[in-house]
């Protein structure tokens, strides 16, 4: 199967003061295709920091990242915006919407920067807005949503790029139970229309057990790597 | 890069802060009012100067000599042209017999030709058609005013009465200001010498105009009174030569206007920076958001340098604006100084060049925070990281920033000034004074962090702690409104000092009368009238006029041909009018050299003592032999001894003094000075002694004192009004400042109150900050204005300055609760409305 993101001897180290902390330590893996993965572990284990990594959102201080064939670490940080433009989509436990866009404009960022014709970026914001069920609330500002709303606006920005990978970091870590299933229930069912892989950084393990995958992170590297078999997948 | 996007996103991203970027907006807004007005006011100025030429001079050509023009001269004269006016200046003493009132004056007898360009105007109009009257004057309006002298009413100047026909409204290249130093009287020049004054101790000016006839060289004219001028001792003076001075006289003014409003624009500047750091500070997370879409490192610069950009530019352009209209307003406070009709124009030229210093200012000044967008990772959306702006940008880049910070306030300063070194001390001063402000606020935040006793209520610990915590206004109000506060302070106390050197008000034993040109066979008759007021003749100097022939066995016309010489023209040509006595009195120390106050010999040299910048200035030191021309008599001296004088004294004080026992027998004439209890006896007194000895000049110290206040005011009016610019602009930026972190300081209080605090506490919290911080504003930049009076007095003026606290107590009030009022403003509303609803308002 063809592999949309390898992890080849990743690592990466804070310092502070004199003191060194590799908080991913040599991870190795590969993510397939069209695959839904879990990254989990307790907090600090560097599951986050790893999911940065991942998504180019932040260098490695050694080894490699390579997404859709790209290998991030020899591109720049402008080059990598690019690759996370094209090809990536993310989801924020903190919902991370511009305060000062509307629900509509901040779905429309990713494919606006693209140059596409206005027109067409509306329409395809308003149809996944209407999707995850805020098209009466396309023009309210984040502040005016509550934290569920936040989240659809977020979602429905990670797919309106027809992205080939899509990160979420503890997307329901914000919101009550009921709300965190509706959006569970939202990103699995527009990563499986929309064909997208899905990478979710989570520690809850309800969720985890949602997916085909999950990569158990402790200290830094892989604790376990379990694989559900395709007969266990058709019935999840 | 998608520009349209780009634009689309920035105006998106100031939705909710266009009120904050307005302020921004606010600081550069009266800089450049301040630059337009005043570029536009000197354009307007030269203008209306390149307009009026030849009404300068009211002529083509003026030579001018202290006596009658020597033949040749007269015969040269001739030769050019038969369009000739002459006239003769003098002061003496104006009687006005209708009310008895008596003024020192400016006598000015000319031949009705005269203004041969420009217009003599006159209140009432039609006043002028009677100039050639043989016994008509024209007296100044403002004293007719102020004496209540009409037309017709008459005036005696020596021996002569005079009608008076009219008000003297405007003199061709004259400015109101001439009038200060006297009233201006234009009398006819037939008949003066009647007036029995020329002969009697005044000085003299003999003028006489030419009106060139059309194709004339003027050039080669200049070349030949240039030969002559020095062997027929005159001095002219031609339009081209009057243009130039009173240009220069404006470029210098205006320059140093410009550059007073340039600390304006700089703090202006100050303020943008520090508001876009608050502003970009906020951004953060938006900006994490972006780059983690997609949007590349330049993308997200230039959403927000847009921004800045235009609101640089709508700034500037407001600014613009504001400094035409301000510039009309200019023109009513110097007029009274400058010698033409000021045209007002809309000077395009200026308006762009504001616009341009606006918005470059607005940039380089924004872009130190907002290089800081570039270097925001997009990493900061999975993880908050507190980051320090300035530490994210490379030491390159900083260095280049201020490079080009300093070469343009070095640059725009010599474009003002004219000159690199003083261009450089002005930066120098500017960076020192701003170095010192940061310093203090580092300070304090320092100091505020460790010192604050646990003992304190809780109010004055948080009130306190504000001024250290992130986001905290210390360093912006400290710089800004400091900076304003020390510009227009020293402004004040500068103007103050000056003015106390001639309040000699109150002070007893000083002489408040001064009388010149006694004649000797009057002498005994003034001093008499004096004591029968019941007054002490305080001094009682005998003066003798005199010119220097030689110096060190060099005629003074040799000295002068020297190409290499030291001495100063001045010195050696001036007219000197010298005394004799036996002692040095109060206001003279003897600095070198002994004082010898008699001889008994006349065929040994005799020993002089001469004040210490002439000695200077004619380049001689002590025993050195000079020959003086005592009204033809050669009378050989040298020199034993060199004296400071306090020249700020009402008494007659002299560059030369001469032993007893030499000049008694030349012709001489007297000063006296008098001590009068008040107004009233002083007047009397001038008018008693006027009627009896019409040549007899008093010089009233009070009316001196009154005129040259009035002088010192207007001039100091003139630079407070644009250093006020800087005060305005320190409080915008502290304005704006505030409302940047308006949204914090909103956080903070609502969680004070959640946490139970009641709304007086949290008000009295922001009272302690804020007062506390104007407070320490307002006294460092008193302190500084202090230091820096205190510089100027030493360096400028030799004045030890000693400040008056009154006023700086007052001052200090008055800015403290400025600071409190606009801090306090933008707290309001919060505490009313309940903490969430404010929140979300505020939070998009």
């Amino acid at each position: 199967m063809f592999k949309i993101l390898q992890v080849q001897e990743l690592t990466r180290i804070f310092k502070s003061g004199s003191r060194e902390l590799a908080v991913v330590n040599k991870v190795n893996f590969d993510i397939e295709i069209g695959s839904v993965n879990a990254i989990v572990g307790p907090s600090g284990s560097g599951k986050t920091t790893l999911l940065g990594l991942c998504a180019g959102l932040d260098k490695p201080t050694s080894g490699e990242v390579v997404l859709q064939g790209i290998p991030l670490g020899s591109l720049s940080e402008d080059e990598r915006a690019k690759v996370r433009n094209k090809h990536i989509g993310f989801v924020f436990q903190t919902f991370q919407l511009i305060p000062t866009l509307t629900a509509i404009e901040n779905v429309m960022v990713p494919l606006e920067l693209r140059g596409d014709s206005s027109k067409k970026v509306k329409d395809r914001a308003k149809e996944l807005l209407n999707e995850v069920g805020l098209g009466d609330r396309t023009h309210h500002y984040p502040t005016q949503l509550s934290g569920g709303e936040q989240q659809r606006v977020a979602i429905a920005r990670a797919f309106i790029n027809k992205p080939k990978i899509l990160f979420a970091d503890e997307p329901t870590g914000n919101l009550d139970t009921e709300t965190g299933q509706h959006i569970e229930h939202l990103i699995f069912n527009l990563n499986k229309s929309q064909k997208t892989t899905l990478v979710l950084v989570t520690h809850d393990l309800e969720l985890a057990e949602k997916c085909d995958r999950i990569i158990k992170i402790k200290n830094g590297k892989i604790d376990s790597d379990t694989r559900k078999t395709i007969q266990e997948v058709s019935q999840l | 890069m998608s520009w349209k996007w780009i634009f689309a996103m920035a105006w998106r991203d100031s939705r909710s802060n266009r009120r904050k970027l307005f302020l921004y907006m606010g600081a550069i807004i009266v800089g450049v009012a301040a630059q337009v007005a005043i570029m536009s006011f000197r354009e307007n100025l030269n203008e209306s100067i390149n307009n009026q030429t030849k009404e300068l001079l009211g002529a083509d050509l003026q030579v001018q000599r202290s006596a009658p023009l020597q033949p040749e001269v007269v015969a040269y004269l001739d030769s050019l042209s038969p369009n000739q006016a002459r006239m003769i200046e003098f002061n003496s003493m104006a009687y006005f017999p209708k009310n008895g009132a008596t003024r020192l004056s400016q006598i000015m007898a000319s031949e009705p030709e005269f203004p041969f360009y420009g217009t003599l105007i006159t209140n009432p109009k039609e006043a002028i058609n009677f100039r050639t009257q043989s016994n008509g004057a024209y007296i100044d309006n403002r004293i007719m005013l102020q004496l209540d002298i009409h037309v017709g009413d008459s005036v005696k100047i020596g021996l002569n009465t005079y009608h008076i026909l009219g008000g003297i409204i405007d003199i061709p290249g004259q400015s109101m200001a001439a009038s200060f130093l006297g009233p201006r009287i234009i009398l006819p020049f037939d008949g003066i010498e009647t007036s029995g004054l020329l002969e009697r101790g005044s000085r003299l000016l003999y003028t006489t105009f030419v009106k060139y006839p059309p194709n004339v060289d003027a050039k080669v004219i200049v070349e030949e009174l240039e030969a002559m001028k020095d062997t027929l001792s005159f001095g002219f003076d031609d339009v081209a030569e009057r243009q130039n001075e009173i240009g220069e006289a404006v470029n210098y003014l205006s320059n140093f206007l410009n550059l007073v409003g340039f600390i304006a624009l700089l703090l202006g500047g100050i303020g943008i920076a520090s508001s876009i750091f608050v502003y970009v500070r906020q951004k953060i997370s938006t900006i994490a958001i972006l780059r983690c879409l997609g949007v590349s490192s330049n993308q997200a610069l230039f959403i927000y340098l847009i921004q800045a950009l235009f609101m640089g530019f709508m700034g500037s352009l407001f600014g613009a604006i504001l400094g035409s209209l301000v510039q009309l307003y200019l023109p009513v406070l110097v007029q009274d100084f400058i010698p033409v009709e000021i045209e007002l124009f809309i000077s395009w030229s200026s308006i762009l060049l504001g616009l341009l210093t606006g918005i470059i200012i607005s940039t380089t000044f924004a872009l130190i925070p907002l290089l800081a967008v570039k270097k925001i990772p997009p990493l900061f959306t999975l993880r908050t990281a507190h980051i320090k702006l300035l530490q994210v940008l490379d030491n390159a880049t900083k260095s280049l920033l201020t490079l080009f910070l300093i070469f343009g306030i070095v640059g725009y300063a010599w474009l003002m000034l004219q000159d690199m070194l003083t261009a450089v001390y002005f930066t120098i001063g500017l960076g020192v004074c701003l170095l010192i402000l940061t310093s203090i606020s580092v300070l304090i935040m320092y100091m505020a962090r460790i010192f604050i006793p646990s003992s304190w209520t809780y109010e004055w610990r948080q009130g306190l702690a504000n001024l250290y915590r992130p986001n905290n206004q210390t360093t912006t109000l400290l710089l800004t409104f400091g900076l304003g506060v020390t510009l227009i302070s020293s402004l004040y106390l500068t103007q103050d000092l000056l003015l106390g050197t001639i309040n000699f008000e109150g002070e007893d034993e000083l002489p408040n009368l001064a009388m010149f040109d006694i004649q000797y066979d009057q002498n005994d008759g003034v001093n008499e009238i004096i004591t029968n007021y019941g007054l002490d003749v305080m001094q009682n100097v005998p003066i003798v006029t005199m010119r220097l022939e030689s110096l060190q066995g060099r005629t003074t016309q040799e000295i002068l041909n020297d190409t290499n010489r030291v001495a100063k023209r001045w010195a050696l040509n001036r007219e000197y009018r010298s005394t004799y006595r036996d002692s040095l009195i109060e206001t003279e120390t003897l600095l070198e050299g002994e004082f010898i106050g008699t001889v008994n010999s006349l065929n040994a040299p005799v020993p002089i003592s001469i004040e210490i910048e002439l000695m200077k200035d004619l380049g001689a030191s002590i025993g050195d032999t000079l020959i003086w021309n005592v009204q033809g008599i050669p009378i050989i001296s040298y020199i034993s001894s060199t004296r400071e004088v306090n020249w700020q004294t009402p008494e007659p004080n002299f560059f030369v003094v001469f032993p007893k026992g030499v000049l008694e027998p030349a012709p001489q004439f007297f000063a006296t000075t008098v001590s009068t209890p008040n107004q009233d006896i002083s007047l009397s007194l001038q008018r008693e002694i006027v009627v009896a000895y019409p040549n007899v000049s008093a010089i009233d110290v009070s009316q001196i004192v009154g005129t040259i206040r009035e002088f010192i005011d207007r001039i100091t009016f003139v630079i407070q009004f644009i250093g006020f610019f800087s005060i305005v602009t320190g409080l915008i930026v502290l304005a704006g400042s505030a409302a940047t972190s308006r949204f914090q300081r909103i956080r903070e209080s609502v969680l004070l109150r959640t946490l139970g605090a009641n709304k007086n506490q949290v008000i009295k919290i922001q009272i302690i900050e804020y007062t506390f911080l104007g407070v320490i504003a307002a006294f460092i930049g008193l302190f500084l204005s202090i230091v820096t009076t205190l510089i100027i007095g030493y360096f400028f003026f030799n004045i030890n300055f000693t400040p008056n606290f009154t006023i700086i107590f007052i001052e200090a009030n008055v800015l403290i609760l400025l600071v409190l009022f606009i801090g306090l403003l933008n707290t309001r509303g919060i505490h009313a409305r309940p903490p969430l609803e404010i929140l979300r308002e505020e939070g998009t």
